[in-house]
């Protein structure tokens, strides 16, 4: 066998493994889509779950699969789709684990700003997505023009970041104090974010950013897939480089903040889910659509989790926060052990 | 590399500032404590005429307004106390780790002991004061340790932006996990998630007595440290030449601090950045002696935290705005500020 014929051979052979993992990614989300519907406080038989779905009345099932479980799972898996990958697109781009939008201060613009619209100018639905993701385009140039350094997010950018996240996180938490009719559950969603109360006219906003966001992610996933190897490379391999990094922004932007807009910003899904797609697929192919998929799973499984799987019922901010620090912690750990720069 | 991360900007003509000038700026930042200790009694989110104020610092409580009056001196003392140690707390520990981005809230100390007291009042049912305060001083203690292990591992040691990533790392997580703790808790939920904003509203002189000695303490060693904190600040070869015993200086000073942030967090809650800003700003002042510094962090903490917490009862008058609110919305840009002025090598 020639060289040429070994390379095309494993190509194929990754691509084909590639394919397999993200099938097998699909397929995870819609199992446990499937258990959050028919299994909550109460079993529900599949069938009956199914004809619920089909617009069928059914007796003692419509009511929590189609009013409780329904909306909560769909939100959840367009949230988590969401969430996956604004992350992983911001975490290539800038070729940092640690430049997830929700550590460098974009979920909190974009939360602060929701607030905002919601509690002070008492705005509701699209509106407040338009806010959201002005604030968390506001806020992506602000970190951007403060800390740019040939297109790398060096540790300035994470602490420049980070500053601007603890200055607006201050400001969430005056608006919450001053709204009057403040409770602890709406606090929490925008504090860690959280799926309760979720209603299904919720998801067609997050559907639309989806549709459009996404499809202009994944237009520019090559471009991205290329900014990887620096711009320099990227620029030579005919990536036009100022162009695909804005399209990238805005679209993860946009991404983030409608769903962040809806539920809160659900704490590190953005940051989890990239890496963990990496361990899974490796580096056999884009990386976009496996961390979408893992988001999605992540939020799935955390708010299942968080309501019936733990002594106390969590919302699923906590559960991921829980999980994601210590995951943090690692991350910086290993960076400074093999003395890279983070 | 351990040199480059002196908090020491060269250029300042440390020399050319003679003692009595230092005197000078110092007591007159002690008046403008003094005058805004007299502006915290006078000024709130309700107003009162000056014939009950002076009634009310006379012990009266005829009327809502000398009541309101008389609850604003235990708070001005608790602002001053906690400013005070925080400033000075900041300054011992930009000292110890030879970092300018040092700072209680910042390497992570306040929200260790945050979730320390959190997991105490949760788990283990503690209420009263002294077990609060030791909670809290365990838990800075253990946050500390943790976050200068992570920051120090790998070469360069404890470079300032490895070791403020660490803390803030930590921040982070263990912010989760005091919301894990608090959530299924809905009897101390309410009274938790006020205090972890940060605040001195609602103090009283019984609150206050309990964590006195423990800030004096803390004051008394971390006052004491200046001569050893001026030679670490030469590197530590340099210091261990001068015949310093470095592990045990930067031992005793981080002590010294973590007794006056645990403190200050057990009855105020964690509040980010003072410790940050006092010190940068005390040494455009008077140099980087810590001798001086010390001292001056301490006022000038305390003028800070005041400022503060009165600018919080202005603003949003007729509701009041936690002074943890005001000071991550002032400090964040001063932090970010401090993080752009640093060495494009160190990043």
């Amino acid at each position: 066998m020639t060289a040429f014929q070994a390379i095309v051979a494993s190509r194929r052979r990754h691509g084909r493994n590639y394919a397999v993992l993200t099938a097998i990614l699909v397929a995870l989300v819609i199992a446990i889509f499937a258990l959050t519907l028919s299994l909550g406080q109460s079993f529900t038989p599949p069938d009956e779950v199914l004809r619920v779905l089909l617009g069928e009345e059914v007796k003692g099932a419509s009511f929590a699969v189609g009013q409780l479980r329904l909306p909560r799972a769909v939100l959840a898996i367009l949230a988590g789709l969401s969430f996956g990958l604004a992350g992983v697109a911001f975490q290539i781009m800038l070729r940092n684990p640690l430049a997830s939008p929700d550590i460098i201060g974009i979920s909190s613009g974009a939360s602060a700003a929701a607030v905002f619209a919601i509690v002070v100018l008492s705005l509701k639905g699209v509106a407040v997505s338009i806010f959201a993701v002005s604030g968390g385009l506001v806020v992506a140039l602000l970190v951007y023009a403060l800390s740019f350094r040939n297109g790398a997010a060096g540790t300035r950018l994470i602490l420049v970041g980070i500053g601007v996240s603890a200055m607006l996180e201050s400001v969430v938490a005056y608006i919450l104090s001053q709204a009057a009719d403040w409770n602890l559950q709406e606090t929490m969603r925008w504090l860690t974010g959280s799926l309760n109360g979720a209603q299904l006219g919720q998801a067609v906003p997050l559907l639309a950013a989806l549709v459009l966001f996404g499809g202009l992610l994944l237009n520019q996933a090559r471009g991205l897939d290329l900014l990887r190897l620096g711009d320099d490379t990227a620029a030579a391999l005919g990536v036009r480089v100022g162009r695909t990094r804005i399209a990238v922004i805005i679209a993860a932007v946009g991404l983030i903040a409608t769903a962040t807009a809806v539920t809160g910003p659900i704490a590190f899904i953005a940051f989890l889910s990239g890496p963990i797609a990496a361990r899974i697929v490796g580096s056999r192919g884009s990386l976009l659509i496996p961390s979408a998929l893992v988001g999605a799973l992540l939020v799935l499984a955390g708010d299942y989790a968080g309501q019936f799987l733990l002594p106390t019922r969590y919302p699923v901010g906590v559960v991921t926060g829980v999980l994601g620090a210590p995951y943090l912690i690692y991350l910086i750990v290993r960076a400074n052990r093999s003395g890279s720069s983070l | 590399m351990i040199a480059s991360s002196l908090p020491v900007p060269a250029r300042q003509p440390i020399a050319g500032r003679s003692n009595r000038v230092r005197s000078l700026w110092l007591l007159g930042l002690a008046t403008v404590l003094a005058g805004l200790c007299a502006l915290s009694v006078t000024t709130g989110s309700r107003d009162v005429g000056w014939a009950d104020i002076a009634a009310a610092l006379g012990g009266g409580q005829d009327n809502i307004g000398q009541a309101a009056v008389s609850l604003r001196i235990p708070r001005t003392l608790l602002a001053v106390l906690a400013g005070a140690a925080l400033g000075l707390a900041g300054a011992v520990m930009q000292g110890v780790t030879r970092n300018p981005l040092a700072d209680p809230g910042i390497l992570g100390v306040n929200m260790g002991a945050s979730l320390a007291v959190v997991i105490g009042v949760a788990w283990f049912n503690i209420a009263s004061a002294q077990a609060y305060i030791w909670t809290a001083i365990i838990g800075a203690g253990c946050t500390a340790g943790f976050v200068y292990a992570i920051g120090s591992l790998g070469r360069g040691g404890a470079t300032p932006l490895k070791l403020a990533l660490a803390g803030v790392a930590t921040s982070i997580a263990f912010a989760s996990l005091v919301m894990a703790v608090v959530l299924p808790r809905n009897d101390i939920a309410g009274g938790i998630r006020s205090w972890q904003i940060g605040g001195v509203g609602g103090a009283t002189f019984d609150r206050i007595l309990p964590v006195l000695p423990f800030l004096a303490v803390g004051m008394v060693i971390a006052l004491l440290s200046a001569r050893r904190l001026n030679s670490l600040a030469l590197g530590d070869e340099m210091a261990a030449g001068l015949g310093e015993r470095v592990a045990l200086a930067r031992g005793v000073a981080a002590f010294g601090a973590i007794l006056l942030c645990g403190a200050t967090t057990a009855i105020c809650g964690p509040i980010g950045f003072l410790g940050l800003i006092v010190p940068h700003l005390c040494r455009l002042l008077v140099g980087a002696d810590y001798r001086w510094l010390l001292p001056f962090s301490a006022v000038g903490g305390a003028s800070l935290l005041l400022l503060a917490d009165i600018a919080g009862r202005i603003i949003a008058r007729p509701a009041e705005l936690d002074v943890g609110i005001v000071t991550a919305f002032v400090g964040a840009p001063f932090f970010i500020w401090v993080v752009m002025r640093q060495r494009i090598r160190e990043l």
